[in-house]
């Protein structure tokens, strides 16, 4: 399956670092990065495929969840197909 | 790539605008576990619904995190118990133990289908059922009953009406002391559906299989905050733009419901379309239409924007889901939202406007406390009305009213939760009893000659 990794929250030093640390110990790779910084709020979004992750989904979601509320960040983990069926006819 | 403004969108409506799938219902048909024994019954029910439901809890909490969608409810609905009572006779508060006993074991926060269904008259079984109503909700933490009582096709069973008024008010007498959550576990159907998830009207129909999953979207929230973005727009544009709203978070149920389906091996039966309030600021069906332009919710032209909104509400839906059934519509539960309850403090709801609203949307009056010294009657009375307004609509109407024992008009009680609080309504008090005691049926209306 791939995902929708979203961060959202003050800019800072090592955001992307941690997350993407986190995704290559989960064995969860990284497929796409975008992210801007509106003032000093940043945003990133990550495409990730999951397939071939090494714990289970929830608590790869539930870490990441966790080090964002650590760092004062939003993260949001989303099956990608969640966006496909909202947004595609 | 997905584009970036889609998720963001998303995202801020499950954490800015309450997007949530209110509820995962699994529907289980209990007509194989009827016997002439009543104990033998009730075991075989208890082995059904925890074996069918055994992961139902585990399995949506695993979409909520893989899918990062809250899924408020995991409840069981199952069949009229009225009609497994049927065959079994005895006591029927041995099925509502039992149906309780399954529902903890299996860890859903509700289980509905106490029920019994008397629009056109009273079966072995439903009388037995309905007056064991009262005792039931009282010793029972989780089930939830309901009754039909008339159709379009049936008519109104005027015994029924009366009966239910005084069953409502023995259900308030008996949890009058544990916060008066008898009468809000109960709910008086006219055309009840058969695949309704929402509690506590939900019940597993006969003629659906035998197992199935059926789900309901919510998201009040975040159609009021697209309209919060067109304060200029006209009437049509506001309609387009809650259709379009309504599609995407029916998508969402949809999704949910057919991973749900898949991963417990049971069919998908139906998303129901509707926008289900909360007491949660910003999660408001009342705060919609006084987006559209009221100044509070009940002032004149509040029916207008109701129907429009029901109506968008199901267009965009519809394309949305492969099966849509249940209540579909918005929800005007006066406890259960933040606008309603305002409204009704302030005078600016009343118990008749409420009642005309009725007419437009789905369900009916639903969540409304009156004052406790309220008499059957006039219960009565208001069920009749309502179910009279459904009959001739050929649409679902119900009354979830709790008579505030101990509470006057003026005050208020609180539910607490999704129940959130009740300010008292005034009730007009002349009396309907000659009505009322007449008994019979009303007939069956005209499907022609509409005026």
């Amino acid at each position: 399956m791939r995902a929708v990794i979203t961060v959202v929250g003050r800019d800072m030093v090592g955001i992307l670092a941690k997350v993407s640390a986190l995704c290559s110990e989960c064995n969860v790779n990284v497929i796409e990065v975008s992210q801007s910084i509106l003032q000093d709020m940043f945003c990133m979004i990550m495409l990730v495929d999951a397939s071939k992750i090494n714990v289970p989904f929830a608590s790869f979601s539930d870490r990441l969840t966790g080090e964002g509320k650590e760092m004062n960040l939003v993260i949001h983990v989303m099956h990608e197909d969640v966006f496909n069926s909202m947004h595609h006819i | 790539m997905i584009n970036t403004k889609d998720i963001l969108e998303t995202i801020n409506m499950i954490q800015d605008e309450n997007l949530d799938i209110r509820t995962v219902t699994m529907g289980i048909s209990l007509l194989d576990c009827a016997s002439s024994d009543i104990k033998v019954s009730c075991e075989r029910i208890y082995d059904k619904i925890t074996k069918k439901a055994e992961k139902l809890v585990v399995t949506a909490e695993q979409i909520e995190k893989e899918y990062g969608i809250p899924i408020i409810n995991k409840r069981i609905s199952v069949t009229p118990i009225a009609m497994i009572c049927a065959s079994s006779g005895g006591n029927p508060i041995e099925y509502a133990k039992t149906l309780d006993r399954a529902a903890k074991a299996v860890g859903v926060n509700f289980l509905g289908g106490y029920s019994a269904l008397v629009q056109k008259g009273f079966a072995a079984g439903d009388e037995e059922l309905i007056r064991s109503i009262p005792e039931a909700l009282s010793i029972t933490d989780r089930v939830c009953s309901s009754v039909n009582i008339g159709s379009t096709k049936a008519g109104i069973n005027m015994d029924a009406v009366a009966l239910m008024g005084r069953i409502i008010r023995e259900c308030a007498e008996k949890t009058k002391d544990s916060g008066l959550w008898g009468p809000a576990k109960l709910v008086v159907f006219c055309n009840a559906p058969d695949d309704n998830p929402f509690m506590a009207g939900a019940f597993h129909g006969a003629g659906e299989p035998d197992c199935v999953i059926n789900v309901g979207v919510s998201g009040p929230g975040v159609v009021r905050s697209a309209l919060s973005k067109i304060p200029e727009a006209n009437i049509t544009e506001v309609a387009d733009m809650v259709k379009k709203t309504a599609f995407k978070i029916t998508r969402m149920g949809q999704l949910v419901a057919t991973q749900a389906a898949e991963r417990l091996g049971v069919p998908f039966g139906i998303v129901d379309l509707s926008l289900a309030p909360t007491p949660a600021v910003g999660d408001s069906v009342a705060h919609i239409l006084e987006e559209m332009g009221l100044e509070q919710c009940g002032a004149c032209g509040t029916t207008a924007c109701l129907a429009l909104l029901n109506d968008a509400v199901k267009k965009g839906g519809v394309m949305a889901s492969s099966h849509v059934g249940g209540l579909s519509g918005a929800f005007i539960p006066v406890s259960e939202d933040a606008g309603m309850i305002d409204a009704a403090r302030s005078g600016a709801l009343k118990i008749e406007k409420l009642e005309a609203m009725t007419a437009v949307c789905s369900v009916g009056l639903d969540m409304i406390a009156v004052p406790g010294d309220t008499n059957a009657e006039i219960i009565s009375g208001i069920i009749a009305d309502e179910a009279a307004i459904g009959m001739v609509n050929s649409k679902t109407t119900a009354v979830r009213i709790i008579p505030a024992i101990g509470v006057k008009e003026g005050e208020e009680i609180e539910f607490g939760g999704l129940f959130g609080s009740c300010p008292i309504m005034p009730v007009n008090t002349y009396s309907p009893a000659k009505f009322i005691n007449r008994g019979g049926r009303i007939p069956a209306p005209l499907q022609s000659l509409k005026n």
